[in-house]
C-alpha cells in the first residue's frame, strides 16, 4: 500500500509540472521569441513587498532596472517608481494547449515589463523561454520514449515468442544498436537532413530519431519476460484450447510486460529530454529562435557567459524537478512491480 | 652546385668567427650587439626607448601552416611570417601611411610608369648572410613565375601585365609597370624579400612549395623581419629569437627589437586564449571579442584592456543574385525574382536595425556601417554616404511599390507576399562558429518579421558555408563579414570588380550581369590606374554611392579592435590594421617589474 502511495505521490508531482509546461501560455508572461533589445543580460528582478521608505505593500512590486550610463550589461533598481504585480493578466497572444487562443496571462507587471529570471542576449524573457523550451523538451521526451517502447516491445515480443533463428538475428542486431556510439550517430543522421529546417520539422526529425535509436534495451527486457511467459500453465491452457499467437500474446503474455515497460517509460523519458537538450545544446536541434531546454543552455558554452550571468544557470536548476520526479517515479514502480527486476541504469549513459 | 654550398658553408663559419669579434669590439662589458655597426643604414623608429632582454609570450589560433611567404594562406600563417620577413616599403598600422623599410627611399617617375627603390647599405639576412638588389629581383622573379602559384603574383600584375624588376646596381632596383598604378608604393607592402641563397636551388628543383615547413631547421631559413626561427615544439609552441642583423634601432641607437624570444603558443579556442591571458601565461592578447573583453576589463589585474577603435572588417547580409538558370527548382527562381527585385534589397536594408546590432553582439564596441569602406579607414570612407536610421514604415512602403503585399498567417500575425499571393521565405546562412554573426543573424529574423517576412537561420560550419556560396550557389541568403588588411581600396578589389572571385552576390562573371556592376567595375579600373589621391577617391566614391543605393550587399557594423597586454609590456600601441598588436612588435618589452613601471 505505501508502494502504492508512492508512485501515486510522484504521479501528482509529475503532472503538475506537466500542466505548467502544457499550458506554457498562460504561465509565461511573454512570447518566447520576443526580444526586448533595450534589455540584454538583465538580471532576474526582485519581487517587492517593502519600498525603499519602508512602507509595507499588501499588493507585490517590482521597480524597474535601468542601464547604468555608458554600460551595456550593468542595470540598476530604479526606486522612484513602482510597478504592482497583476495577476491574470492581458498579453501576448498565445493558444493554450496549441488550440485555444487567448491573452490571458497568469501574471505580468502594470506599465513596466516584468523578468523574474532575468534576460538573455536579445533581451527575451528567461522565464517565458523556460516553459516553452520545456513544451519541446518534455514532449520529445514523451514521444521519444514512446517510439522506442513500442517498436521495443513489438521485437522483443516477436523475438521472445517466436524464438529459433527469428530471435537470434533480432537479438544480433539489437546487440548492434547497443553497441552503437548515439550520440555520433545522432550528429550524422542531423548532418544529413536538408539545410533549413522548420522549427516543426526540425522537432519531429529529433524525435524520430533519438526514439528509433533506443529500441534495443527495451527489447531485450520484454524478450526475456516473454520467455518466461510462454511457458507459464495459463498459457500453455490456453495454447491447448487452440488460441492463435496474437490472441495469446494479446492477451496473455503482453500484458505481463506491462510493469517492466512502465519502468523503462520512466527511465527512457528522462534520458530523452536529456539527449533533445544535447543535440540542441549543440545546435542540431530545434532551431533559434524556437526554445528548448538544450537552447537555453547553449550560450553557457561562452566562456564570458559563463561567468558574468549567472541567471543563465538557472534553466539547468528548473530541470532537477523533473528528472527528479521521473527517477523517483521509476524507484516506486519498480519496487511495486513483480519478479522482473530492472537492473537501473544511469541517466548518463546516453550522454 | 658543390662549390656553392662550401661558400656557403665557408661564409657561415667566417660569420661564426667574425661574430664574437664584433662582440668584442663594441661592447667591452660583454653586452649583446644592439649597438649598429658605422657601415650600415640602418632604420632610427621613434617611440619610447625600451629595455632589452626578456621573452614575450602571445598565443595563436592554433598551429600555422607553414613558415614560407610564397605558399601561406592561412591568417596563422601569415601572422607568423609577418615576423619573420620584411618588405621594401612598409605601410605603418598606426598612420596607415608609408614608410622606408627595407628601401631606404624611392622614386616614381613623373609618367607613373617606373619605380626606383634605393636599398639600405649593409643589410644582412636573419643567418647573416648579406642582401643586395640580386634577392630583390630574384623575389619579385619567384612571386612572378606561374609556375610557383604565388599569391603574391595577382597583385603585381598591373594593367594585365606582369611588373618588370630591372637591377642597376647593388643598392637600386628598378620596378616597370605596363600602366600607371594608383596603389603607388603601397604595393609592396607584405611583399616579403626572399633569400637568394637559400631558395635559388629548391627554385630550379622546382620544390619551392615544400620548404619553410614549421620542421625547418633553424639555420635552413632566414628572413629580414625582426624575429627568426629557433625551436618548434609540434601541438605546442613556435619559439622565434630576435634577429641579432635586424635593421631598426631605437632613438638611442640600441638595435631593435628589445625582447630576445618571441613565443607563439597554439591556442585554438578563443576562450582558451583569455584564460591563458588571465593566467598570465601570454602577455598579450588581440582579436578580443566584446564579451571577452568586457570580462576581462571587470577584473584586470596586472593587465590593461584597450579599444583601438572600429577596424577595417565589416560584416554585411547578402542574397544569391547568381543565374542559377534552368537547374534551379521553382522555388529558388521565385525567391531569386525577390532577391533581384533593388527595391526588395532596399527594404530589407531599411528594416534592419543597425544600431541594435552594434548594442547587442559588440556590446557597443563597434560602429553601424552603410558601405563597404569600413570606419577604421580613415581616409577611403565617402561622407557623403547616407546613413539612413531603421524606418520600417520606408521598408514597408518599398515592399509595397515593388508589389508585395500583406496578409494575415495562422496565428493572426500579417505575413508579406509576392505578387503572385506567395509568402516570402528564405533561409539565411551562418558561419556556425562565430558567434557574433550568428547573432546578426537571429537580429535579422526578428527585424524581417516585423515587415512579415519569415526566415530561418542556418549555422553551417563555415568551409561548407563559403563552398555554398561560391561553388554550388545553393543558399538563399547569407551573413559573413571581410577583413580588408590594408586602408587602400585595392585590398577589397575582388569584392568590387564583378569577376572577382569574392564578389559574393555574384562571382566570378564573365561579364557584368547588371549595367550597375558595370559601371562599379569601370569605376573601379579607373582608380586603379589614376594618378592622385583626389582623383581616385572621387570614382571610388562614386563606386560607394552605385553599391549603396543597389544593396547588393547590405552592410551591417563593424566591430572594434580590441587588445590587452600585461602592465609590464612597454610600447604597447594595437592599430586597427591587421597584426593588430604584433605590427611594432620589434619596439615591445618587458619594463623590469610591474612595480617599477607603475612608480
Amino acid at each position: 500500500m505505501r508502494i502504492q502511495r508512492n508512485v501515486a505521490r510522484w504521479l501528482v508531482v509529475l503532472s503538475a509540472l506537466h500542466a505548467i509546461v502544457a499550458c506554457a501560455g498562460f504561465f509565461a508572461p511573454y512570447d518566447p521569441a520576443e526580444q526586448d533589445r533595450k534589455s540584454p543580460y538583465l538580471p532576474p528582478m526582485r519581487v517587492h513587498v517593502v519600498d525603499g521608505k519602508g512602507h509595507y505593500h499588501a499588493r507585490p512590486f517590482v521597480y524597474a532596472l535601468r542601464l547604468r550610463e555608458g554600460a551595456f550589461d550593468q542595470y540598476e533598481e530604479d526606486t522612484t517608481q513602482s510597478y504592482p504585480l497583476r495577476f491574470f493578466a492581458s498579453g501576448a497572444r498565445y493558444r493554450l494547449l496549441g488550440v485555444l487562443p487567448s491573452r490571458l496571462h497568469l501574471f505580468g507587471a502594470e506599465g513596466s515589463r516584468i523578468y523574474l529570471l532575468g534576460t538573455d542576449a536579445y533581451g527575451r524573457d528567461q522565464l517565458s523561454r523556460l516553459v516553452f523550451g520545456g513544451q519541446v523538451s518534455l514532449l520529445a521526451g514523451l514521444l521519444g520514449a514512446g517510439i522506442t517502447l513500442s517498436l521495443g516491445s513489438c521485437i522483443g515480443a516477436a523475438a521472445g515468442y517466436y524464438g529459433g533463428w527469428r530471435d537470434d538475428v533480432l537479438m544480433r542486431v539489437a546487440e548492434l544498436f547497443l553497441a552503437l556510439p548515439w550520440l555520433y550517430l545522432l550528429f550524422a543522421v542531423r548532418a544529413f537532413l536538408p539545410l533549413a529546417v522548420r522549427p516543426l520539422a526540425a522537432f519531429f526529425l529529433i524525435v524520430a530519431v533519438i526514439g528509433a535509436v533506443g529500441w534495443a534495451r527495451p527489447a531485450r527486457l520484454v524478450r526475456a519476460v516473454v520467455l518466461s511467459a510462454k511457458e507459464r500453465d495459463f498459457v500453455r491452457a490456453a495454447r491447448g484450447f487452440g488460441a492463435t499467437d496474437v490472441y495469446l500474446l494479446r492477451r496473455h503474455i503482453l500484458p505481463e510486460t506491462g510493469s517492466v515497460l512502465l519502468t523503462q517509460a520512466a527511465i527512457l523519458v528522462p534520458q530523452y529530454v536529456l539527449a533533445e537538450m544535447t543535440l540542441s545544446f549543440l545546435g542540431l536541434g530545434v532551431p533559434e529562435p524556437a526554445p528548448s531546454w538544450g537552447n537555453l543552455l547553449s550560450s553557457l558554452q561562452q566562456y564570458s557567459v559563463l561567468v558574468s550571468y549567472w541567471w543563465m544557470y538557472l534553466p539547468a536548476l528548473a530541470m532537477v524537478p523533473f528528472f527528479l520526479g521521473y527517477l523517483g517515479l521509476a524507484s516506486s514502480l519498480q519496487e511495486r512491480g513483480p519478479a522482473y527486476k530492472i537492473g537501473r541504469r544511469g541517466l548518463g549513459s546516453l550522454t | 652546385m658543390k662549390t656553392r654550398g662550401a661558400k656557403s658553408l665557408c661564409c657561415r663559419m667566417l660569420s661564426m668567427l667574425v661574430l664574437p669579434v664584433l662582440l668584442l669590439a663594441f661592447y667591452p662589458t660583454g653586452a649583446s650587439p644592439r649597438q649598429k655597426s658605422t657601415n650600415e643604414e640602418l632604420l632610427v623608429v621613434p617611440g619610447e626607448v625600451g629595455r632589452p632582454s626578456g621573452r614575450l609570450v602571445v598565443s595563436l589560433r592554433g598551429e600555422p601552416k607553414t613558415l614560407n611567404p610564397l605558399i601561406a594562406a592561412d591568417a596563422r600563417s601569415r601572422e607568423v611570417i609577418g615576423v619573420m620577413q620584411a618588405d621594401l616599403v612598409h605601410i605603418n598600422r598606426a598612420t596607415q601611411l608609408t614608410e622606408p623599410a627595407l628601401a631606404k627611399s624611392w622614386k616614381i617617375s613623373p609618367d607613373g610608369l617606373e619605380y626606383t627603390l634605393v636599398l639600405r647599405k649593409g643589410l644582412r639576412f636573419s643567418d647573416g648572410q648579406p642582401l643586395d638588389a640580386d634577392d630583390v629581383v630574384f623575389t619579385f622573379r619567384v612571386y612572378l613565375d606561374e609556375s610557383v602559384h604565388a599569391p603574391q603574383r595577382d597583385l603585381l600584375i598591373v594593367g594585365g601585365k606582369p611588373i618588370v624588376v630591372r637591377k642597376v646596381d647593388a643598392q637600386t632596383v628598378v620596378f616597370q609597370l605596363a600602366k600607371t598604378y594608383g596603389v603607388g608604393e603601397r604595393l609592396f607592402d607584405g611583399l616579403a624579400i626572399l633569400p637568394r641563397h637559400l631558395l635559388e636551388k629548391p627554385y630550379q628543383e622546382g620544390k619551392l612549395g615544400q620548404i619553410g615547413t614549421l620542421a625547418t631547421a633553424a639555420t635552413q631559413w632566414a628572413g629580414m623581419g625582426p624575429f627568426r626561427l629557433k625551436e618548434y615544439v609540434a601541438g605546442q609552441r613556435l619559439v622565434l629569437e630576435r634577429n641579432p642583423y635586424y635593421w631598426k634601432t631605437d632613438a638611442k641607437g640600441n638595435r631593435l627589437p628589445y625582447v630576445d624570444e618571441l613565443v607563439f603558443l597554439f591556442v585554438a579556442n578563443a576562450d582558451a586564449q583569455v584564460l591563458k591571458f588571465q593566467s598570465g601565461e601570454t602577455d598579450v592578447i588581440s582579436q578580443v571579442s566584446a564579451e571577452n573583453f568586457s570580462v576581462l576589463s571587470r577584473q584586470q589585474k596586472g593587465y590593461a584592456m584597450t579599444d583601438a577603435g572600429p577596424g577595417l572588417e565589416y560584416n554585411f547580409l547578402f542574397f544569391n543574385l547568381n543565374d542559377a538558370g534552368e537547374k534551379a527548382s521553382p522555388e529558388m527562381q521565385r525567391r531569386q525574382k525577390w532577391f533581384r527585385e533593388v527595391k526588395f534589397r532596399q527594404a530589407v536594408s531599411a528594416a534592419l536595425d543597425r544600431q541594435a546590432i552594434v548594442r547587442l553582439v559588440y556590446q557597443g564596441r563597434g560602429a553601424a556601417i552603410w558601405g563597404l569602406v569600413a570606419p577604421g579607414n580613415r581616409r577611403w570612407g565617402d561622407e557623403k554616404l547616407a546613413h539612413p536610421a531603421r524606418s520600417l514604415e520606408r521598408a514597408r512602403a518599398l515592399l509595397r511599390e515593388a508589389g508585395f503585399s500583406w496578409g494575415t498567417g495562422a496565428d493572426g500575425e500579417s505575413v508579406l507576399q509576392d505578387s503572385d499571393g506567395k509568402p516570402v521565405e528564405f533561409s539565411i546562412l551562418t558561419s556556425s562558429t562565430n558567434a557574433d554573426r550568428a547573432k546578426m543573424a537571429a537580429l535579422i529574423q526578428d527585424d524581417l518579421k516585423q515587415i512579415g517576412m519569415r526566415v530561418q537561420v542556418v549555422p553551417l560550419e563555415f568551409r561548407s558555408l563559403l563552398d555554398r556560396v561560391t561553388q554550388t550557389k545553393e543558399y538563399d541568403a547569407c551573413v559573413m563579414g571581410i577583413a580588408s588588411f590594408d586602408a587602400d581600396p585595392n585590398s577589397d578589389i575582388n569584392v568590387w570588380l564583378s569577376s572577382g572571385g569574392t564578389h559574393l552576390w555574384n562571382p566570378s562573371q564573365a561579364h557584368p550581369a547588371t549595367a550597375w556592376e558595370g559601371e562599379i567595375d569601370r569605376l573601379i579600373e579607373e582608380q586603379m590606374s589614376a594618378r592622385t589621391f583626389e582623383q581616385r577617391k572621387k570614382l571610388y566614391d562614386r563606386a560607394q554611392e552605385i553599391l549603396a543605393e543597389n544593396q547588393p550587399m547590405i552592410f551591417l557594423a563593424s566591430p572594434d579592435i580590441l587588445a590587452g597586454a600585461k602592465n609590464s609590456v612597454g610600447n604597447f600601441h594595437p592599430a586597427v590594421l591587421e597584426p593588430y598588436v604584433l605590427w611594432n612588435v620589434e619596439q615591445l618589452y618587458l619594463k623590469s617589474s610591474p612595480e617599477n613601471a607603475a612608480r
